[in-house]
């Protein structure tokens, strides 16, 4: 029960996501007349509840690297920090995008917890945001320019344009809302994931559903609760909002917004681009709205840039800043209120330290921590890089390195049966037993675990450099299946 | 779907059809004014009955076109346009209709050396309905085309205007008795204003085909 309370923040901003944003698909056609509200609304529910479930997770794990909260009351009150923020711009009629405010009420928990911010994540994640808008632009003005030369030259009757237009805005409302859902669903849930009560579900064998999915469906739900009971008041102002579309832009318009979306969300894209050695699209939530109105300036450009209000514009660029700066600030309050007032951890104490483990472990990788550090603890990542930055010389790369080697994390295997079932689908049974095998075990550092599995078993070991991203992937599963089992055991 | 597309269909074969009607009706109009002028009687009569039945079946094809459009909110950004284009069509054939209807009912005697005139001004306001419909046809298959056909139109509305004055003129200087010019002048002033009536059409066709292009 404690649980639904506090996953009850996450459900309120994907209320509000679906009651705002669904608009974007569908508020045109619905505004229009061209798509009745009830069918917009039924699509666009199942589709984002599809898209939730079946791509979310690429988005998510971005939105993970910058901060991955791991307490649930922490997760709690980020999420309901930004669904403040959101709920509040939205009453003061300013533009404002939920993805900005939680990665804001995210960088609010990070300073609060004094966890290390991964600058590169979100340097990632900005650059998104303002490549977003521009690749809908670009995308609108190259499909509008191909739709309005094929409509010259194929000359179809206005009666049968409409029929087409009709189809076309329902089945690329589908793909936007299956877009959006597979997108924004990190927006919601993704606080939630390190910290999922869920317990991954077994469909006889034929198939898992795992305890994020499990996250992403409750999270696609609300949105599509959203929909179902807000939406259709927004689609009728926004329909005819920023600017008045037609329902043929209105489709140029939602397709572009929904391939940037898509863009954004898809793994698969990701993974083929890289094995083309071309650079993979950062898979981070971007903001719905901020596609349609790049979309929108795209067509504006079709007719010679003229129509475009560029106040409007600059207004939605000053939401880039105060968006995220309004979350982190409200993040980093809130959470001093829930961790002094109501008593409740917001945020796991992880120390580093240089034992001689460490010390040792470093040498080997020839890299030497002064002796003035030796067998000191840090309560914090902050306080620990500060202390490497006064005291020792060493660059970027290596500071990641001692960093990582340096974290205590308890690892201890307590319920091997559990461990199994959850592991099953992502390891093999030979890396599983390993595993089991040295339940009852406790271990001070990730690496210390990771050298006991290839002590163990050599399913563990590294045989080609190509594996190593593979292992690291497989040893962080592990971990993170442990520290759930211990997070759940421990109260 | 399938019914969708069904129902598209039948609308659009609709629209053409009330296309044709006004189409074929600027035909016959020239037809009855021909047979009016020749004093055959019998062809007279059956252009006539051929007019009243294109018009009310034209009617009866609007208002199902409209009713369609309006009940299954099709085209919504255009829909006010379309409607307002079939009522301005809609007015030609009426207009067509009653002036046939006046010739009939009222019989006006018009000298020989006039026909020519009237048959000369009743050929340009027919071409002028012709173009109209061509005009029309383009805007709902291929709005770059419309002003291709426009420009049509306005010509023979100029020349049925031109035609139509020069006739009045010469009637006026005539030594007939001025209840029959006036009477001859009445039908002059009908059969222009179907190409008047036209050229409405056409006027809205321009700034309809603006507002689809933008």
């Amino acid at each position: 029960m404690l649980i639904l309370f506090y996953l009850s923040s996450g459900l309120f901003l994907g209320w509000s996501l679906g009651a705002n944003d669904a608009a974007n698909v569908f508020g045109t056609a619905v505004s229009t007349k061209m798509v009745r509200f009830k069918t917009a609304a039924i699509i666009a529910s199942i589709f984002v509840v599809l898209g939730a479930v079946s791509m979310g997770g690429g988005a998510s794990a971005t939105l993970g690297k910058l901060g991955a909260v791991d307490m649930i009351a922490g997760a709690f009150v980020v999420a309901l920090s930004a669904g403040f923020v959101v709920y509040t711009m939205v009453r003061l009629g300013l533009p404002v995008s939920t993805s900005q405010a939680i990665v804001g009420a995210i960088m609010g928990w990070s300073f609060f917890s004094g966890t290390l911010v991964d600058y590169s994540a979100l340097i990632k994640i900005v650059t998104s945001w303002i490549a977003g808008p521009i690749l809908a632009m670009i995308f609108s003005l190259l499909i509008y320019y191909i739709f309005q030369k094929l409509t010259q030259k194929i000359h179809v009757h206005i009666f049968r344009i409409d029929l087409y237009t009709r189809i076309g805005l329902i089945v690329v409302g589908a793909f936007g809302a299956y877009s959006l859902g597979a997108n924004n669903v990190a927006n919601v849930m993704g606080v939630f994931v390190p910290v999922s009560p869920f317990k991954t579900i077994d469909f006889f064998g034929l198939m898992q559903f795992n305890s994020t999915q499990q996250l992403f469906l409750l999270g696609g739900l609300a949105i599509a609760v959203g929909i179902m009971t807000y939406s259709g008041k927004v689609m009728e102002t926004v329909g005819a909002g920023i600017v008045k579309l037609t329902p043929q832009a209105a489709l140029v318009v939602v397709l572009a917004h929904s391939i940037v979306l898509f863009l954004f969300a898809s793994q698969g894209l990701h993974d083929w681009m890289r094995s083309l050695g071309l650079p993979g699209i950062p898979l981070v939530p971007i903001s719905s709205s901020q596609l349609v109105i790049g979309a929108v300036v795209g067509i504006g450009m079709v007719h010679g840039g003229r129509n475009i209000q560029y106040a409007t514009l600059v207004r939605i660029g000053l939401g880039w800043v105060y968006t995220p700066v309004a979350a982190a600030l409200i993040a980093f309050f809130a959470l001093f209120f829930m961790q002094n007032v109501f008593s409740q951890p917001v945020h796991q104490q992880v120390p580093f330290e240089f034992s001689l483990e460490v010390r040792d472990k470093l040498n080997e990788k020839s890299i030497t921590i002064p002796k003035s550090l030796w067998k000191y603890q840090y309560p914090t990542a902050v306080a620990c890089r500060r202390a490497l930055l006064d005291e020792a010389s060493m660059d970027h790369s290596e500071l990641a390195i001692v960093m990582e080697y340096a974290k205590v994390e308890l690892l201890k295997l307590q319920d091997p049966e559990r461990f199994v079932q959850a592991a099953v689908k992502d390891l093999t049974p030979e890396q599983i037993n390993a595993v089991v095998a040295l339940e009852g075990e406790t271990y001070r550092h990730r690496w210390q675990l990771g050298e006991a599995l290839r002590a163990e078993s050599d399913s563990w070991q590294i045989t080609d450099p190509g594996q190593t991203s593979q292992r690291e992937n497989e040893l962080n599963l592990v971990c993170e299946i442990i520290h759930r089992q211990m997070n759940l055991k421990s109260p | 779907m399938l019914s969708l597309f069904k129902k598209t269909k039948m609308l659009e074969n609709k629209m053409d059809d009330f296309l044709d009607h006004t189409s074929e009706s600027s035909m016959v109009f020239y037809e009855a004014v021909k047979h009016y002028f020749l004093g055959t009687e019998a062809e007279f009569k059956s252009q006539v009955a051929k007019i009243y039945t294109l018009e009310h079946e034209a009617d009866t094809l609007r208002r199902e076109i409209e009713n369609q459009l309006y009940t299954e909110t099709l085209i919504p950004e255009s829909r006010g346009d379309v409607l307002a284009l079939l009522e301005n069509t809609d007015n030609v054939i009426n207009q067509v209709k009653g002036t046939i209807a006046d010739f009939e009912i009222e019989r006006p005697e018009i000298p020989p050396e006039y026909t020519d005139g009237f048959l000369k001004l009743t050929g340009f306001s027919g071409q002028a309905v012709d173009k109209m419909v061509k005009s029309i046809r383009a805007f709902i298959r291929n709005p770059q085309g419309v002003k291709d056909w426009l420009h049509k139109v306005y010509f023979y509305e100029k020349e049925a205007d031109n035609t139509a004055e020069n006739l009045k003129r010469k009637i006026f200087q005539s030594d007939l008795p001025l209840a029959q010019k006036n009477h001859i002048r009445y039908f002059l002033r009908q059969i222009d204003s179907v190409a008047d009536r036209a050229e409405d059409v056409a006027d809205r066709l321009a700034i309809y085909t603006i507002k689809r292009s933008i």
